[in-house]
């Protein structure tokens, strides 16, 4: 097979992982935020269910989780096409891994900041909102960065319930032809790129983000 | 007499197992200048966070301007205040920290009216009005625009005392303000609370470890140690005349540093 | 729902296949752990090396496994490693991809912790005129040791969590016997839950037994022969 098509088909796969990300992404920042503040702030029942979720997605593996809810949720009467499965799957696993870091980013903020906002008679709310979540949020960009990078790695995963994403077709390429070794090479390169621009594109958001927020960092 | 400003009756505060006051009484008139000296650990910062409401008490009372802090009054009696009185008391009181804790994502100018502005529903305009009065009292009218981790220790804690005062408490706590400033920085920072105290009627609590400053200042010092005052009276007699052997102790082992 | 009720019949007859499979697992992971702790360890040292190409040359490798997907290095050895006439079991590729693969994680948590060892203890083994390799025997290892045992635990624990993975190239661990055993019956609900819960159930004992070494660990560090 001539070297542009092989080419031109990995890149019609590479937009279908990079649709997958797109879609995921949403779905475990919702996630990461809903389940870590419920994690934190509610009172003791829902918070054990928080703790139900997180433990179970972190505590069992991805593929898995995309087994689960593609082959065995239909018998419950839940059928999801193989994209939806896949988002929702990768979306609910680095969510629950995101909680992780919304909780440390909060508990990161130092003891100080909660108590000159008592002094200053802010309410609950306001002390969460305008004190704590702004300091806590630069705090998450880098470990959140971190994540989108596992996130895109994870989307491989779909190519095993045939999603036709970048994995996928190379591996169907690589039954086919005799280029093994360039196709995987491009492949590599393909996702290295993907996270590269991930890191950078995070690393912008932070430096912008803490400009904003406290000009370059926080700390006293 | 009229009734003292603050006032702990019986009050016992624990950490765990560890007893910090157990039938702590103490009264502090309005307009009054108190130190509060003595070794760490003795119960200093602890008295000043219970009356910020920062930690709560296990027994006993506290009132402010006659008022239970900790305690609301009902038809049977005193029961255990609950966010929205807490949220009233808080009107009276300001603190100041040995830390400062600034708000780091906001601007020096932000940092003093965002309070008054949330809390107490003031206008922008009024709420800046505030501040760059208060800006220009504590001598930080140039930095306005300039973020906290852009500043000295002593500019930011003078950003504290002016964060403090917008919100116009009527007793504000001062928790070991100088310590975490390098020596050379110290000075700016006393001068302000100097000023202060000449030009305004605050009813002031100060914990510090400056003798001179305690001595000058105050109308009052009292000597702590284990969670008791084991001293109190005018700075000149405590500094100069002091009568039990452990705060003779503890001013000699001060003044030989 | 429709009535789909779990089957403890049907439970308790592909529980020993499942459970026979979970020596695959196992295995993979042990020897995928032994490879990593290897690859991170050398990784680690020669980002240490005193010549600026090892040293930039090895942080881009690494950055390059990290960030590409488990599942490709699992395919690219799987396809590309016998064009050049080497062939290996799937065990053994999944085996090498884990190591290779953890191993670069593992390399950044060997890293701060040799980086954790106080400078002086360096200085006091030059003036001491240890050699570096006793140096890092001795001296820097010893002490860089307890410091790094949560982490590597943890990525112990993940690179467990992605053996399924490995059912990929065909190996017979866990996932692809329950996938084979819910083929063959239509039912997936009981194979793939037990294969879920034999997982969460490993990686809490795991993470239980991690636990225990660091707290038995001598604070001080002990002395490798």
């Amino acid at each position: 097979m001539p070297f542009g098509e092989i080419i031109s088909i990995l890149l019609e796969g590479a937009l279908v992982t990079l649709k997958i990300v797109a879609l995921a992404l949403p779905l475990a920042a919702v996630m990461a935020f809903g389940f870590g503040m419920l994690r934190l702030y509610a009172p003791k029942p829902i918070k054990y269910l928080a703790i139900i979720y997180i433990e179970f997605f972190r505590g069992t593996s991805a593929l898995i989780q995309l087994y689960w809810i593609y082959f065995v949720l239909p018998f419950f009467g839940f059928s999801f096409d193989a994209m939806t499965a896949g988002v929702v799957a990768l979306g609910l696993n680095i969510g629950a891994y995101g909680t992780e870091v919304v909780r440390g980013a909060m508990a990161s903020v130092p003891k100080g900041q909660y108590e000159a906002a008592v002094a200053l008679n802010f309410s609950s709310t306001q002390r969460l909102w305008r004190i704590l979540m702004p300091q806590a949020l630069v705090n998450m960009i880098p470990p959140f960065g971190n994540l989108a990078i596992e996130l895109v790695k994870a989307t491989s995963l779909v190519s095993l319930i045939t999603i036709a994403d970048l994995t996928y077709r190379a591996k169907a390429l690589a039954d086919m032809t005799l280029q093994v070794t360039e196709i995987f090479a491009v492949v590599l390169v393909l996702y290295f790129l993907f996270a590269q621009v991930l890191a950078i594109g995070f690393r912008v958001l932070e430096k912008k983000l803490s400009r904003g927020l406290g000009r370059g960092g926080l700390g006293q | 007499m009229s009734q003292p400003l603050i006032e702990f009756q019986g009050v016992e505060k624990r950490f765990g197992d560890t007893v910090i006051f157990k039938d702590f009484n103490f009264s502090v008139e309005d307009g009054e200048i108190v130190s509060i000296i003595g070794p760490s650990g003795s119960g200093k910062s602890t008295l000043l966070r219970i009356l910020m409401t920062l930690e709560g008490i296990e027994g006993g009372v506290v009132n402010v301007a006659g008022e239970p802090l900790w305690h609301k009054r009902t038809a049977n009696g005193l029961v255990p205040a609950d966010n929205k009185h807490l949220h009233r008391m808080r009107h009276h009181l300001g603190m100041v920290f040995q830390h400062f804790n600034l708000f780091p994502h906001m601007s020096v100018k932000r940092n003093i009216t965002e309070a008054p502005m949330r809390v107490q529903g003031k206008t922008k305009a009024e709420a800046e009005a505030i501040a760059d009065e208060l800006l220009e009292l504590v001598g930080m009218s140039d930095k306005a625009d300039m973020y906290p981790n852009e500043l000295s220790g002593g500019q930011k804690q003078r950003v504290g005392i002016a964060r403090a005062l917008a919100m116009q408490p009527s007793i504000l706590l001062l928790d070991e303000i100088t310590s975490a400033l390098d020596p050379e920085l110290v000075d700016e920072v006393l001068d302000v609370i100097r000023n202060l105290a000449k030009k305004h009627s605050f009813t002031m609590l100060l914990v510090t470890h400056e003798m001179y400053f305690a001595r000058e200042i105050s109308d009052r010092v009292c000597f702590f140690d284990q969670g008791a005052i084991v001293e109190e009276g005018e700075p000149e007699q405590i500094f100069t005349a002091p009568k039990e052997t452990r705060t003779q102790a503890f001013l000699n082992a001060y003044m030989s540093q | 729902m429709n009535g789909f009720d779990w089957d403890w019949q049907f439970t308790f007859e592909v529980m020993p296949t499942i459970l026979e499979a979970a020596k695959v697992t196992l295995l993979a992971t042990l020897l995928g752990s032994c490879l990593a702790i290897v690859v991170g360890l050398s990784f680690a040292l020669l980002r240490r090396s005193g010549f600026f190409l090892v040293r930039s040359i090895t942080y881009w490798i690494v950055e390059f496994v990290r960030s590409t997907p488990l599942l490709v290095q699992i395919f690219f050895l799987y396809y590309v490693m016998p064009e050049f006439g080497i062939s290996m079991s799937p065990l053994l590729t999944g085996v090498l991809a884990l190591g290779l693969h953890y191993g670069a994680y593992l390399s950044e948590v060997f890293r701060s912790g040799i980086d954790g060892v106080e400078k002086g203890q360096w200085e006091a083994s030059r003036a001491l005129n240890l050699s570096v390799f006793d140096t890092y025997k001795d001296i820097v290892l010893p002490q860089a040791l307890r410091p790094m045992i949560p982490a590597t635990g943890n990525y112990i624990i993940a690179m467990f969590k992605e053996t399924p993975q490995l059912s990929a190239i065909t190996l017979l661990e866990m996932l692809q016997v329950a996938k084979i055993i819910g083929s063959e019956n239509f039912r997936y609900l009981e194979p793939f839950t037990l294969v879920g819960v034999l997982y969460l159930l490993f990686s809490l004992i795991a993470a239980y037994g991690i636990h225990c070494v660091e707290r038995r660990f001598p604070k001080e560090g002990i002395t490798l022969k």
